[in-house]
């Protein structure tokens, strides 16, 4: 298989896109054996990306891994996006990152610089993020791929989960949509360098921001956008009784992810969402674009945080400090036709 | 016709394809080699409102017949069950809930077998036909549920006779896939290569 492209740079195969589809994984998860132990706050059989465990009344350990193939061709770029995505699901639970292990994948006939690069991109991440390096582990592989396991800490009575929507609540995204689909387009030279720079500008922005103003909110639930796209990370977060209203023209769009979706620029990632999600989504607002940028698999996306209405003010006030984005989506009521239903 | 072949490319670079040679060309036929690429095509034909159809020749090989219907084509605005030419085009018809003659517990646990054993193959049949006591085995709380929605998702049609479901009362609680008249089914079981009775 090629694995440089033409410009000499790494070959674009995935990103969050290479997730394997939610369908998949969750029957396979549910038949393996259940971990018990009053210390471990949150494990794998809640739909969260990390497991807290409980150390002491005060602190509780965050364990996350994330890595992923190449979405971009640029080396140091998919390091940096790498590192910063890995790291999300510390900032999603409210938590603070403490150490961090590279996790390489690597071709042994390809030049090891590239990897040089790779790891810079990383490692800027890592220490803008305030965390320690402490080791990593690499092999030889036929595509390159990266990542990070990364520790955190936090308090164990303020865990945010991902799925304690409250009726009544209001829904609150940090980043733009589309980066999913502007990386493609841009990859098949369908979209602009603006657009691209601006894709990438999302995914190297770490949660970290956004994070430690929610955690100062009386936020009821928190998770971060990636693989499954919008839809789908919000379906986790909803109980069995309650729907998500979602209006489309407020939800922040990558500038050129819509043209791109108009003209069918989008991933098998965001196919197989559609198809997990097909029947708990209702779309009113008819508009193909719209639908595909919702089912769009996000690499490094932004925070979805569900807060009651009365505090929601002041929280996207706060967070439009540090992120201008951040943008009232949609609410939380009591269950309807259809999960999600979106005008 | 114009052909593309896009086996091994990954999407959106099969849309992206398609989409030049139908600049040039009023009619194309697209290979792909997976079912998400021919659910992608089919996108583009309902956006820009192109004729579409889909022939299923295994689960890795797919023709995607796209028409900009701006001449007289010979395609239909539907997904046609039947390969061109096949020794793939099969059938299964399930005309009873259990399997074989003798115990009736016996019976059920084959056909359960069946099922599962079915949608554990990797050549999987064009559609899977239910009627008369097979009807009971598509509808809410049937042992065979799971499997069967596993097998639709892979691309296959299951279809109950509408007769039936009424006959036994079970219309409203059809789960998986969709209802059919005994024209259909005359038509899928005279045009496959072989039938499969459980």
């Amino acid at each position: 298989m090629e694995k440089i492209n033409e410009f000499g740079g790494l070959f674009i195969c995935g990103g969050c896109n290479a997730k394997i589809g939610p369908g998949n994984l969750s029957k396979l998860l549910n038949g393996l054996p259940q971990t018990n132990d009053d210390r471990l706050l949150v494990g794998f059989d809640s739909t969260d990306d990390a497991g807290v465990i409980k150390l002491s009344d005060d602190v509780a350990l965050i364990q996350t891994l994330d890595f992923f193939p190449t979405m971009v061709s640029d080396p140091y770029l998919f390091g940096k996006i790498a590192a910063t995505n890995a790291l999300s699901d510390v900032y999603a639970m409210g938590g603070k990152v403490l150490s961090a292990m590279n996790i390489v994948c690597f071709p042994e006939e390809m030049d090891i610089n590239i990897l040089g690069e790779i790891l810079r991109g990383g490692s800027e991440v890592i220490q803008e993020a305030k965390a320690l390096l402490v080791g990593g582990h690499s092999i030889h592989d036929s595509t390159p791929k990266y990542g990070l396991s990364v520790t955190g800490t936090i308090h164990p009575d303020n865990i945010l989960t991902n799925n304690n929507c409250q009726v009544g609540d209001i829904l609150i995204l940090t980043k733009a949509i589309g980066v999913g689909i502007i990386t493609t387009a841009y990859s098949v030279g369908e979209t602009t360098d603006e657009n691209f720079a601006e894709a990438i500008s999302s995914m190297t922005t770490l949660n970290k921001y956004a994070s430690e103003v929610i955690v100062k909110h009386k936020v009821s639930s928190c998770t971060d956008v990636t693989g499954f796209g919008l839809l789908g990370h919000l379906s986790e977060m909803l109980g069995e009784n309650q729907t998500a209203y979602l209006t489309s023209r407020d939800i922040p769009v990558i500038s050129g992810a819509y043209e791109c979706a108009q003209e069918l620029l989008v991933t098998a990632g965001g196919q197989r969402n559609r198809n997990f999600l097909n029947d708990k989504v209702l779309f009113k607002c008819d508009d193909f674009a719209i639908e595909e940028l919702m089912f769009d698999p996000q690499t490094s996306g932004g925070l979805l945080i569900s807060v009651p209405a009365e505090y929601a003010k002041k929280l996207v006030d706060e967070l439009q400090q540090v992120d201008q984005l951040a943008s009232v989506i949609g609410k939380v009521v009591e269950l309807d036709t259809h999960k999600i239903i979106i005008e | 016709m114009k052909q593309v072949d896009a086996r091994g490319l990954t999407c959106p670079k099969p849309v992206i394809e398609a989409k030049k040679a139908l600049k040039e060309n009023n009619c194309i036929e697209v290979l792909v080699d997976n079912q998400i690429a021919t659910e992608n095509l089919k996108k583009l034909a309902e956006v820009k409102q192109y004729k579409v159809n889909v022939i299923k020749e295994s689960n890795q090989s797919f023709k995607v017949i796209l028409s900009t219907g701006s001449s007289n084509s010979p395609v239909q605005n539907n997904v046609i069950l039947e390969p061109n030419k096949s020794n793939t085009n099969v059938v299964v018809a399930v005309d009873t809930e259990v399997m074989g003659q003798g115990n009736q517990q016996l019976g059920e646990s084959l056909m359960k077998s069946f099922i599962y054993a079915l949608a554990e193959q990797d050549f999987q049949p064009t559609c899977i036909l239910f009627y008369n006591g097979g009807a009971k085995l598509t509808v809410e709380n049937s042992p065979v549920l799971e499997d069967l929605k596993g097998i639709s998702e892979r691309g296959v049609s299951i279809l109950t006779c509408g007769a039936c479901l009424d006959f036994y009362g079970l219309t409203e609680r059809l789960a998986v896939g969709e209802i059919t008249n005994m024209y259909r089914i005359v038509e899928l079981m005279s045009t496959a290569h072989h039938v499969v009775k459980p």
